[in-house]
Order: C-alpha cells, then sequence, then structure tokens
C-alpha cells in the first residue's frame, strides 16, 4: 500500500439539507476543512446534529458535498466514488446485519459482497472471530447475540477485508463498558497491526483520549482541532474535584454548581466526589460560598473537559437553571388526588423477591431481589444482555414473570387494573410516541389514557410544555423534531399524569455530554419532589447520579447498594475507583468466577 | 361508561390520525379500490363478445352459407380464414388465429336436402375451457334456430325458454361486482388490521400503550372501529361504482346490505389484529396476510362457485367470514332478500367475530414468542 501520506483532505465542504415539511434548509456541515494523516486514529467528536454523520457519509462516497473538495485516498470522491468505496469500509450507526442468518453467514456474505478471495478467508476469519472472541457463536443467528456481540460482529463483517481507510459511525452507542474496551481493543489492534487508518465519530468524550487527533464540530462548523492534549488544554487548571460530606448525595451538590452558570461550566459526579470546571475569570470568594467552604482539589483535565469548555465559550448554552427550577415547581407529587396516595418517604414503593424469568431453557433473569424506596434514584447496570431490559420490561408489566414475586407501587402490573398503571410513567429507549402525530396530539392522546380531560387535561398540557420547553412546537409533526425535543417530549407524556414512579430505559443512549447534563438536571429535579425513578444507562459516570444502583449480569444480581458501597465492593477501602473501573471489576470478577458458562447471552 | 366512551374515542381519534396523516395511505384507502372495480367490471367477465372463428367448407352449397351467414348475424362471432383442407384446421387453432373451426363435410347439403342427418363439426380450443364451452353452446343455439327455420311451422314438439332470474342477460359483471363490494374492502381492511399492531410494536409505540390504563379490549376496541368505518367506506366505493357507473340496478335495501357488511368487516378486522397481535414485525405481519388472502379469495365463490368444489374444501369454506359476505351481498344486492332470509351467512361472520376479537385483545398482552 504505497499511497499518499495524508489519507482523507477536505477542502471547505458544505452541505445541507432541505427539511420537507418546512421547506426550510438546514447547513448540516458548514465549510469544514480537515486532514487525516495515515495510519492514525482520528476522532470526529461533536454534540448531536454536530454534522458528524453527514461528513462521515460524504466521505465514504454516499453523498456529494454541495460545495468543496473531498480526496480520498488521493481520489476525489464526488468523481468517482466507487474507486473510493473499493478502497474503504464505513460501518454506519446501524449496521447492516442480517439477524436470521448465523454469525458464520454473516462474514461469508459479507466476505463475498467485498470479493474476498477463498484462499484468504481462513486466517482472516480465524483472526476477526479470535479478536472479536465471537469464535464460539459462529452457528448463532445474529439477531440472537446481545447489543455488544452484535456491534463486534458488525465491526468484524466491515473488517473482513482489508480496507485503507475504517470510517465509524459511533460505533460504541448502547454498548456496555466491557463490550466498549473490547471494540476499541480491536480497533487498536487492526491499527497496529495492518497500519490502518481510522476516522471515528463518537459522543463518549473518554474515547478520543486515544486518538491522534480530534476535530471538534458543532452545527455543521468545525469548532476545534488538535491532539487530545491540545484540547485538554482548553481546559487546563480549570478542573477540580469536591467531596460533600459523608451522607449528602452528590447530585444536589452537582445541581447547585451546575445552576450557577457564571461560574461554573460543567458538574459531573466522579467516583463519589463532584467533578467540576470553573470559569477561568470566577470571583475565587464566589465560588468558595458556592462550595460551602468544602475544599477543592485542582485535578487533571480530560478531553471531555476542554470538549464542554469549547462549547460553552464559543455557544451560549442555555442556561438550564430556569428551565429547571420550573420542572421543579411544576411536577408536585401527590397533585392527583384519590389516585396518587400521599406516601411517606421511605416507603418502600418496589418490592422484588426471586425473580425468575426464562425464555425457552434460556435464563434471562436468575433470582433477583431488590426493593426501591420512595422518592429514591434507582439505577439498573449491567453489560449488554445482562437481563436489565428484562427485569426493566417486568417491573413496567410489558413482560410476564417466570415466577418469584415482584409489586409496583402495591400492585403486579402485568395483571394490575388501570388504577395501578396510573401511577407509573415509562419513557423507552427509543422515541415511542406516534410520529406522525403532532406534539399536541401526542399530549392529548397520552394524557387521555391517563384518564385527564377537559379543563384538567389543559391544565397538565400547559404546565408540561412549559416545563419541557416545548411551547413553540405545538403543531409540529413529533418525529421530525429534533432528538432534543424528542427526549424532552417523550419525558413531558411520561409524566402528564403526574406519576409516582417513573420509569427510564437508556435514556441517554446516542446523547450527548450537553444533552445528558441537562436530563439529569431534570431527573435530579423530579426526585427533590418525590417521584420515584428507576433508570438504565450504559454511562458509568451517571451511576453516580442515583441514591442506589443494582449491577446485574447473566440475569444474577452482583451488587446492590449506594455507589459508594459499590465502589468499596469492587476495590475496597483505599482503591479511588471511578464508577466505570468498579463495574468492570466487579463484572469479571464474576466472571471469572464462573468461567465455565459462557459470558454471551441471547438479548430476548 | 362516559369515561370508557372518552377513552375509546381518544383511542379511535388516535388511530384515525395515525393513519391519514400519513399521505401514502390516503391515496391507498381510495383509489386502489376505485381502480379495481373498473378493472374488474370491465375485465373480468366470462360473457362473450368477440369469437374469432375460421369456416373450412367443403360442400360449397347454399344451406352452409345461410347458416354461417346467420351466425356472423348476431355480432359475436367473426370469421378470421377461410380454410382449404382439412389439414389447415390445427394451425389456425394452434396459433390462437381462431377459437373455434367450423366444419361442412362435402356432403352436409346432400344429407340435409335427402332429409338425412347433416352433421356439422365444431373444433373448439378447450385451452380456454369456459370460452370454448359458451362458444360451443352459443353457436348450438344458432344452429337450432337454425333447423327451426328450415323445418318450417313443423318444430320441435319441445322448446326450452330459459329466463335467467336476478340477472336476465346473464352478465359476468351483474356476479362480480356485488361480491367486489365485500371482497376489494375485505382486502384492504385486513391488510390495515394487521400492520396495525405490528407497526406499532415495531416502532415502540404499543409498549408506550401498554403501560397507560387502557386495557386489552380497550386497545382493541379503540383499533377496531377506525378500520371497520375505513373498510365500509371502500365498500361503499364499490357499490357506488356499481350503482352508477355500471348501472347494476340494486333490489334489496341499503340497511340490510350494511348490517352485513358492517359484520363482516367486524370478522375481517378480528382476523387481521389477530394476525397482527402475534407478529413481531411488519414483514411478518404483511407475509401472514398474503398468505390468508390467496385462500380466502379462491374459496370464497366470488370467482367459481363453492358448489363446484370438493367436499372437504367446501367444508373449508365455512370458516371463509368471505364466502359469507359475497352469498350476503350478491343475494341482497341482485335478490332483494330481507336480513332474515340471509341469517344463515350472518351468525358464521357472528361467530368469528366473536373468536377472533377477544383472541386478539389476549394477544396483546400475551403474545407467544
Amino acid at each position: 500500500m504505497s499511497g499518499p501520506a495524508v489519507a482523507l483532505i477536505a477542502n471547505r465542504v458544505h452541505k445541507r439539507f432541505l427539511v420537507k415539511e418546512t421547506g426550510k434548509s438546514t447547513q448540516a456541515v458548514a465549510d469544514v476543512s480537515l486532514e487525516v494523516q495515515m495510519g492514525s486514529l482520528t476522532a470526529l467528536v461533536g454534540p448531536d446534529g454536530a454534522g458528524k454523520t453527514t461528513l462521515l457519509r460524504m466521505i465514504a462516497g454516499l453523498m456529494t458535498a454541495d460545495e468543496g473538495r473531498l480526496d480520498v485516498l488521493g481520489i476525489d470522491v464526488a468523481a468517482d466514488p466507487q474507486a473510493v468505496q473499493d478502497r474503504i469500509s464505513y460501518m454506519p450507526q446501524r449496521f447492516g446485519l442480517y439477524e436470521d442468518l448465523s454469525v458464520q453467514e454473516n462474514l461469508d456474505l459479507y466476505a463475498d459482497l467485498h470479493g474476498v478471495p477463498q484462499a484468504m478467508r481462513r486466517n482472516r476469519y480465524a483472526r476477526l472471530l479470535k479478536m472479536t472472541d465471537l469464535a464460539r457463536f459462529t452457528a448463532r443467528p445474529a439477531g440472537k447475540l446481545s447489543g455488544g456481540m452484535k456491534q463486534k460482529l458488525g465491526l468484524a463483517c466491515t473488517l473482513v477485508r482489508s480496507p485503507e481507510l475504517l470510517l465509524l459511525d459511533e460505533p460504541t452507542v448502547g454498548v456496555d463498558p466491557l463490550s466498549r474496551r473490547e471494540l476499541w481493543e480491536i480497533v487498536q489492534q487492526m491499527i497496529d497491526d495492518e497500519q490502518l487508518t481510522v476516522l471515528v465519530t463518537t459522543a463518549y468524550l473518554d474515547e478520543a483520549e486515544h486518538c491522534a487527533r480530534v476535530f471538534v464540530l458543532q452545527e455543521g462548523k468545525l469548532l476545534a482541532e488538535g491532539t487530545p492534549e491540545e484540547i485538554r488544554q482548553h481546559a487546563r487548571n480549570l478542573c477540580f474535584i469536591v467531596t460533600p460530606p459523608q451522607g449528602q448525595p452528590l447530585r444536589i451538590l452537582q445541581a447547585r454548581l451546575l445552576d450557577d452558570a457564571d461560574c461554573i461550566i460543567d458538574a459531573v459526579p466522579y467516583g463519589g466526589s463532584v467533578r467540576f470546571i470553573r470559569r477561568a475569570e470566577v470571583d475565587p470568594q464566589r465560588l468558595d460560598s458556592l462550595l460551602g467552604g468544602i475544599p477543592a482539589t485542582a485535578v487533571e483535565a480530560r478531553v471531555e473537559d476542554g470538549f464542554m469548555v469549547l462549547l460553552r465559550e464559543r455557544h451560549d448554552v442555555a442556561p438550564m437553571d430556569t428551565a429547571i427550577s420550573k420542572a421543579a415547581g411544576g411536577t408536585k407529587n401527590g397533585g392527583n388526588g384519590e389516585d396518587n396516595a400521599k406516601r411517606e418517604p421511605d416507603e418502600v414503593v418496589i418490592e422484588v423477591r426471586d425473580l425468575v424469568r426464562k425464555f425457552g431453557d434460556f435464563i434471562a433473569v436468575d433470582h433477583l431481589s431488590f426493593s426501591v424506596r420512595q422518592g429514591e434514584i434507582f439505577g439498573l447496570l449491567g453489560p449488554n444482555g445482562a437481563g436489565k431490559t428484562t427485569t426493566f420490561r417486568m417491573l413496567c408489566g410489558l413482560l410476564p414473570a417466570t415466577s418469584g414475586f415482584l409489586q409496583v407501587a402495591g400492585f403486579n402490573l402485568l395483571r394490575a387494573r388501570a388504577v395501578a398503571r396510573r401511577r407509573i410513567g415509562y419513557m423507552s429507549q427509543k422515541f415511542a410516541l406516534y410520529g406522525d402525530l403532532s406534539v399536541m396530539e401526542n399530549l392529548e392522546f397520552f394524557g387521555s389514557a391517563y384518564g385527564l380531560y377537559g379543563k384538567r387535561l389543559r391544565e397538565r398540557i400547559d404546565t408540561v410544555m412549559q416545563q419541557f420547553d416545548l411551547e413553540g412546537r405545538e403543531k409540529s409533526p413529533s418525529g421530525q423534531l429534533p432528538g432534543g425535543f424528542k427526549q424532552r417530549l417523550a419525558m413531558a407524556v411520561g409524566l402528564l399524569h403526574e406519576p409516582e414512579i417513573l420509569f427510564l430505559d437508556e435514556p441517554t443512549s446516542g446523547t450527548d455530554p450537553l444533552k445528558r447534563r441537562e436530563f439529569w438536571r431534570r431527573i435530579t429535579a423530579l426526585s427533590e419532589v418525590g417521584t420515584t425513578i428507576i433508570i438504565t444507562t450504559h454511562f458509568m459516570e451517571e451511576a453516580e447520579y442515583c441514591d442506589r444502583i443494582v449491577i446485574q449480569d447473566a440475569g444474577r444480581l452482583l451488587a446492590l447498594g449506594t455507589p459508594q458501597e459499590v465502589r468499596m465492593q469492587a476495590g475496597g477501602e483505599g482503591a479511588r475507583l471511578n464508577m466505570e473501573e468498579a463495574f468492570i471489576r466487579i463484572i469479571e470478577q464474576e466472571r471469572r468466577k464462573n468461567s465455565e458458562s459462557p459470558a454471551g447471552e441471547a438479548n430476548p | 361508561m362516559l369515561n370508557f366512551l372518552r377513552r375509546i374515542a381518544s383511542l379511535c381519534r388516535k388511530e384515525l390520525l395515525a393513519i391519514f396523516k400519513d399521505p401514502a395511505n390516503r391515496v391507498i384507502l381510495v383509489v386502489p379500490s376505485l381502480i379495481e372495480s373498473f378493472l374488474f367490471g370491465y375485465a373480468a367477465t366470462y360473457d362473450l363478445t368477440n369469437v374469432p372463428y375460421a369456416l373450412l367448407d367443403q360442400s360449397r352449397g347454399s344451406a352452409s352459407t345461410e347458416l354461417i351467414a346467420h351466425l356472423d348475424g348476431t355480432g359475436v362471432f367473426h370469421r378470421v380464414a377461410m380454410l382449404q383442407t382439412q389439414g389447415d384446421i390445427a394451425r389456425v387453432i394452434d396459433s390462437g388465429d381462431a377459437l373455434i373451426v367450423i366444419q361442412f363435410g362435402p356432403r352436409f347439403e346432400q344429407q340435409l336436402n335427402a332429409g338425412e342427418f347433416a352433421p356439422v363439426q365444431l373444433i373448439l380450443d378447450a385451452r380456454n375451457s369456459n370460452t370454448a364451452g359458451s362458444a360451443a353452446i352459443y353457436v348450438g343455439a344458432v344452429i337450432d334456430s337454425f333447423n327451426a327455420t328450415l323445418r318450417g311451422g313443423t318444430g320441435p314438439p319441445l322448446t326450452v325458454e330459459p329466463r335467467a332470474w336476478y340477472n336476465p342477460n346473464l352478465e359476468t359483471r351483474w356476479n362480480i361486482l356485488p361480491g367486489l363490494i365485500a371482497s376489494l374492502s375485505m382486502i384492504q381492511t385486513l391488510m390495515l388490521s394487521a400492520l396495525s399492531v405490528a407497526r406499532e410494536r415495531e416502532n415502540g409505540t404499543f409498549d408506550q400503550l401498554l403501560v397507560t390504563p387502557f386495557s386489552p379490549t380497550e386497545v382493541m376496541i379503540g383499533k377496531a372501529v377506525p378500520i371497520v368505518m375505513i373498510g365500509l367506506t371502500q365498500s361503499t366505493i364499490v357499490l357506488a361504482v356499481a350503482l352508477f357507473w355500471f348501472n347494476i340496478p340494486m333490489a334489496g335495501s341499503l340497511v340490510t346490505l350494511y348490517a352485513g357488511l358492517g359484520l363482516f368487516t367486524i370478522a375481517s378486522v378480528g382476523m387481521g389484529l389477530s394476525i397482527s397481535a402475534v407478529s413481531a414485525n411488519m414483514q411478518q405481519a404483511m407475509l401472514y396476510t398474503f398468505m390468508l388472502i390467496m385462500p380466502l379469495v379462491l374459496l370464497s365463490g366470488l370467482a367459481t362457485p363453492v358448489r363446484n368444489m370438493p367436499q372437504f374444501l367446501q367444508t373449508a369454506t365455512l370458516i371463509n367470514p368471505l364466502r359469507f359476505a359475497i352469498d350476503l351481498a350478491q343475494r341482497v344486492y341482485l335478490e332483494g332478500v330481507g336480513l332474515l332470509t340471509v341469517v344463515h351467512d350472518l351468525i358464521p361472520l357472528l361467530i368469528i367475530s366473536a373468536i377472533t376479537l377477544p383472541l386478539a385483545a389476549w394477544l396483546f398482552r400475551n403474545r407467544l414468542l
């Protein structure tokens, strides 16, 4: 492969899209110029809608730029997309696996499609299957693999031939930390062994740490570029850790910091403490009073910190405090009269004992027991296929349990009558409202589903519209709202009837750091007024927002307790682990113990 | 009760909005049934209007010429070839140029004059047995009337004077279009209902629906009512085409017809929703529906009478709602019978609805998978 030393040159690339419904066009990519060196790992990062995918698709020759020029491997893509496609591999966000074909058949199919000679296949397959650890599952239909394994198979299919440039579009969305680490190991190995050039888009900024070069996109424009070190520089000397006194939930302090946008750029819970970035020009005294006198320790900046500083500096992200305090004021628990009986704090609202769910002879949930108290934020964590979703669906009454005891708000929701279901709100991982219906029509429909009508319905709709900043969007078809709006609408629908318990299934999967902060700020506000929240997530840092978490693997409960207790269980007193490290440790310890039983599970 | 109705109304409204907000749906629900009713009205006919024939006249006498003149005079038959030898027959039949060949033997004239039997040979292309059969009967009738004139006043002692009731001119269209009122709307209602839950499952909205306080029965009614309304609208389109375009007079009352159609549409929605409830996605629902539509139509008596089928298939038609609906539609439309006369059609429809609708509601929550 003696090619040019530069794999990709983008020169002032533009792309607009026409939005059919409104007749307006949006600028997806605006005046982007960048270069990718051969044999390097490069990341494109940015919030949702920054134009990352569009740019990648143009590089792959699947779209043509309106203006500007893209040279890939020395070829003008617009002029000869096929010549480029013959030499690159592209893995889209939702890779096209054939779910009814086995792992091996999928590999064969992609090898055939790419014309990989038979002679080469044997070695290549052996190597890919070894790297992805899928050798044991070659006969299993792809549809029966867990999310993480599907993603690894997708990557293996993309790599059946040796491309000169590999394009990966958010390869780790919806993938648990373990599988995420494995995916990156595969990519890294390919770079080391075959001098592969990789361009990856990602919303996980810790992934950008390993890259040789990072490009930060926002609203179609290139906001910054450089090595991870150069990105980190933007937040240098601005990052601190502060530990609240024992017994106080992190999110209280974190919320207080985040709400003071004049002082603080960003604050997140981190390993039992709150990690924050202060503004460079902040008055030390004001900061001190904000922290309530707790001493803060300076820490090294990460790429994510640099990214947050860049975004907040250049772009005035709407201050969150106003919107969120509305959230707190708007939803008062127990306002619903007879349906929402007042509950004492610490009262158990969810009780699970010896819960079992089998699919055929596969045990998805294996004798699970826990309870959740009123007003808690309770996190369900676990790798893909661990049985989280199955547990979650049983709790909501969407799936019958095989055996065991299950009570939510005093009822088994599967068999419960309408009254019990009125007490819960549900927000699924995927946008699950009627896309063709307008925002207002969706709210009206779900409102009436919960027995709201007339004046009361109007009032509630007005409240949530305001609470979730949906005003002015009443008539927009819900399916065409931007991602953040969709999520807010889904939450508004879930909270329309002021439920006692809110179920959230991977609400932050695939969303950028900005939106995740905003989302959690709302959740914190809800919990302050007494709503119980059950949440699943793949972002381990988010587990820190929870009062208590449960970690599941292979259907069994591995850990249960406050984030602090779970970290202790993983590493003992001395080790200062962050949640992700603790999580990986707990899973790996358990898997080593049971190494005779295979770790991969079917995803029902 | 008021609350129940309010909830059903809001489900129906949601369902109708979801169907009609899709511009493709709006077209699909009207245009195909219009086009198909015209298509069937014109194209699906066994009526003879144009029969090409070839003549091999070896007698070359006045009698054969006169007979042929009678045949040509019907306007249905037209001559495409005059054959010279027996060997030419195969050629015109094989090529499909002629549907029948009429052969007069060399002694035809003599036999006729001598008062003997004078056979006329008819060779039919029976690759299309229906048309060939009708053509043969038609030629037979022409020859009969020729016989009658030939013998003058002393005709045969017995004559048959057929009267076709309810369809005096025996037009296929009269038979087909009332049948279409039921079958076209069934195809669409089956499709719509089969896709409705499957679509919601695929989009994830069904979970969101199931966590609300709606009961499965309410969800089922909320889905069934709008689709029944759409199905009846479709029937109305076909009915309007039959009445006002093809001018097929309707003997029965609209109320009777709609009462029967309403029950039938409910039964097909029940089948569709059951399909939908077992399907994991829209593709499966689509496949199941297509698998079902073909036998439903074939075993309905729309194209071929149920009584012509072997006994076990006749038994199988008893679970086919379309069989009863077509019978009902034809009898009410053409015969003008009242509800009491078609009660044997209504009861099976009632039974089918009573099984499929609760089954669908149960399957919503307890899908076997």
